[in-house]
């Protein structure tokens, strides 16, 4: 009998795109929602977001809503309370 | 830079464990105290001091972030060394099987000590025996001399890409940890050209060149963890030869050799076998020569590695032999004997002939195993071996 091997690793090491199938997204009960014209683009809420989904768009920043899991850390540090956390509805 | 001086010097053994792992320059060095590896921590510390050991060494706040912040550092690719002893171990514990599991080169000495309850500072080996099964590879040593060798050959073996598993060196404590004995420093020089190979080998590391997830999750009930089991124990196995041949290059560089993963003595025409680990076997060494004397044909087995288990090459030494015994410094509860009378019983079926086998539980909480206590276990050993009837775990000191 030979053993098949799924992984080249000996143990759990992974390229950090294999993460990407999980969409964290799911977790998430409620959505940061930003004020566009309040929004500076400071990118704080960029540097502090623990899952890194924050996207800078043209007029301002913006929150993947695939892999936001809705912490809130966003709208804690906004310096210009422009980001609010509204209930995700179903 | 000032390096260690080199030569014959009279070291303790906790200072001939701090010169073995300067002579390897870690990098990242985990340190909390714990009788009896204090001195060992205090020596590095110093040697930190005088320029001689460039080593970050980290001050935590206790062993389990002992152990954890070596393991990043591991992870990180740094050659990492740590050292504790008894209920410092157990308190490290968690990250203990976690550094396993990652397969992390860590190289930890363990001053061997009783475990508590009751409170004891006192030798004995339970509490490396205790965490046996916890995934790293145990090599059990005799001396000051083999302490300070193990750990350069331990750094050979643990980031060996093909083994890449965490090392443990225990000796006993109290008895060897505060011993001074004579110990031949190797010079620096020789010591970095005994390692140079492993400059050649990139493992997986954290890097900001090449980002990695580490470790990434395992969803339930997913094979692949299976999978990384299985490599894992695939690797003990492999360490096995591994050791034996490093032993060999070890011989080779620096004149001296411990048989790898078992030592005899006087094995070649013995009838009888006596079993042991760390450095009781120097007494052992002593009563054989003497009860020799007296038309005894005793032999001796010293199990150097203990975790993977050496079953070949012991199976090889005890062959055709009339009888065993096995002495344990500690006590496996739920058998009521010890554990390497637990694992010799195995190997009987392995050796395809079962021959008595007597275990002997002595020296636990520090107590001396004398010369007598080996030529009376040598006694019931032999008269095992001539068809007498035996019991089957003596407890020396309490008979």
């Amino acid at each position: 009998m030979t053993i098949k091997y799924r992984t080249e690793f000996e143990t759990s090491w992974a390229t950090p795109e294999n993460m990407l199938i999980l969409e964290t997204g799911d977790w998430r009960f409620q959505r940061p929602v930003v004020k566009i014209g309040k929004c500076c683009q400071c990118g704080w809420c960029f540097i502090f977001c623990p899952t890194d989904c924050i996207e800078e768009k043209e007029t301002c920043f913006t929150a993947n809503l695939d892999y936001c899991k809705g912490c809130g850390i966003c709208a804690q540090v906004c310096p210009r309370n422009a980001i609010m956390m509204v209930r995700e509805e179903r | 830079m000032p390096e260690l001086p080199s030569g014959p010097r009279v070291l303790e053994g906790n200072v001939a464990m701090a010169w073995g792992a300067t002579l390897c320059r870690p990098d990242i060095i985990g340190a909390f105290p714990i009788t009896p590896a204090t001195s060992a921590l205090e020596q590095l510390y110093s040697l930190s001091a005088q320029g001689i050991l460039d080593a970050d060494l980290i001050g935590v706040e206790g062993e389990n972030s002992m152990l954890g912040s070596v393991m990043g550092a591991s992870a990180a690719g740094a050659r990492t060394f740590t050292a504790t002893s008894s209920m410092g171990l157990a308190f490290a514990y968690d990250a203990y099987l976690a550094a396993s599991g990652s397969r992390l080169p860590i190289v930890m000495a363990l001053a061997m000590r009783e475990q508590p309850m009751p409170m004891v500072l006192a030798a004995g080996t339970s509490d490396a025996l205790q965490v046996k099964d916890g995934g790293w590879i145990q090599i059990y040593v005799e001396s000051c001399q083999e302490i300070l060798d193990s750990i350069i050959m331990a750094y050979r073996l643990a980031e060996d890409p093909e083994i890449l598993l965490p090392i443990n060196i225990c000796y006993l404590g109290f008895y060897l940890s505060y011993l001074s004995q004579r110990v031949e420093v190797p010079p620096q020089k020789e010591v970095d050209d005994f390692l140079a190979p492993l400059q050649k080998f990139e493992r997986m590391k954290l890097c900001l060149e090449k980002p990695m997830t580490f470790p990434s999750e395992v969803a339930p009930a997913d094979e692949i963890l299976m999978e990384y089991r299985y490599k894992h124990c695939a690797a003990m196995q492999r360490s096995k030869e591994k050791l034996d041949q490093i032993d060999k290059e070890f011989e080779k560089a620096f004149g001296r050799s411990y048989g790898g993963q078992i030592e005899e003595y006087r094995m070649e025409d013995a009838e009888i076998a006596l079993v042991t680990m760390e450095s009781t076997t120097g007494t052992a060494r002593e009563a054989i020569d003497i009860v020799r004397d007296k038309g005894f044909k005793v032999g001796l087995v010293k199990v150097r590695m203990f975790r993977p288990f050496p079953r070949e090459r012991l199976a090889e030494a005890l062959k055709g032999k009339k009888a065993i015994g096995a002495f344990d410094r500690h006590v496996c509860f739920g058998w009521g004997c010890g554990h390497l009378f637990l694992e010799l019983k195995t190997l009987m079926a392995e050796m395809k002939t079962y021959v008595p086998l007597l275990g002997f539980v002595a020296g636990t909480g520090g107590a001396d195993i004398t010369p007598d206590h080996f030529a009376r276990a040598i006694n019931l050993v032999d008269s095992a071996a001539h068809g007498k009837p035996y019991k089957e775990v003596t407890w020396l000191a309490l008979e």
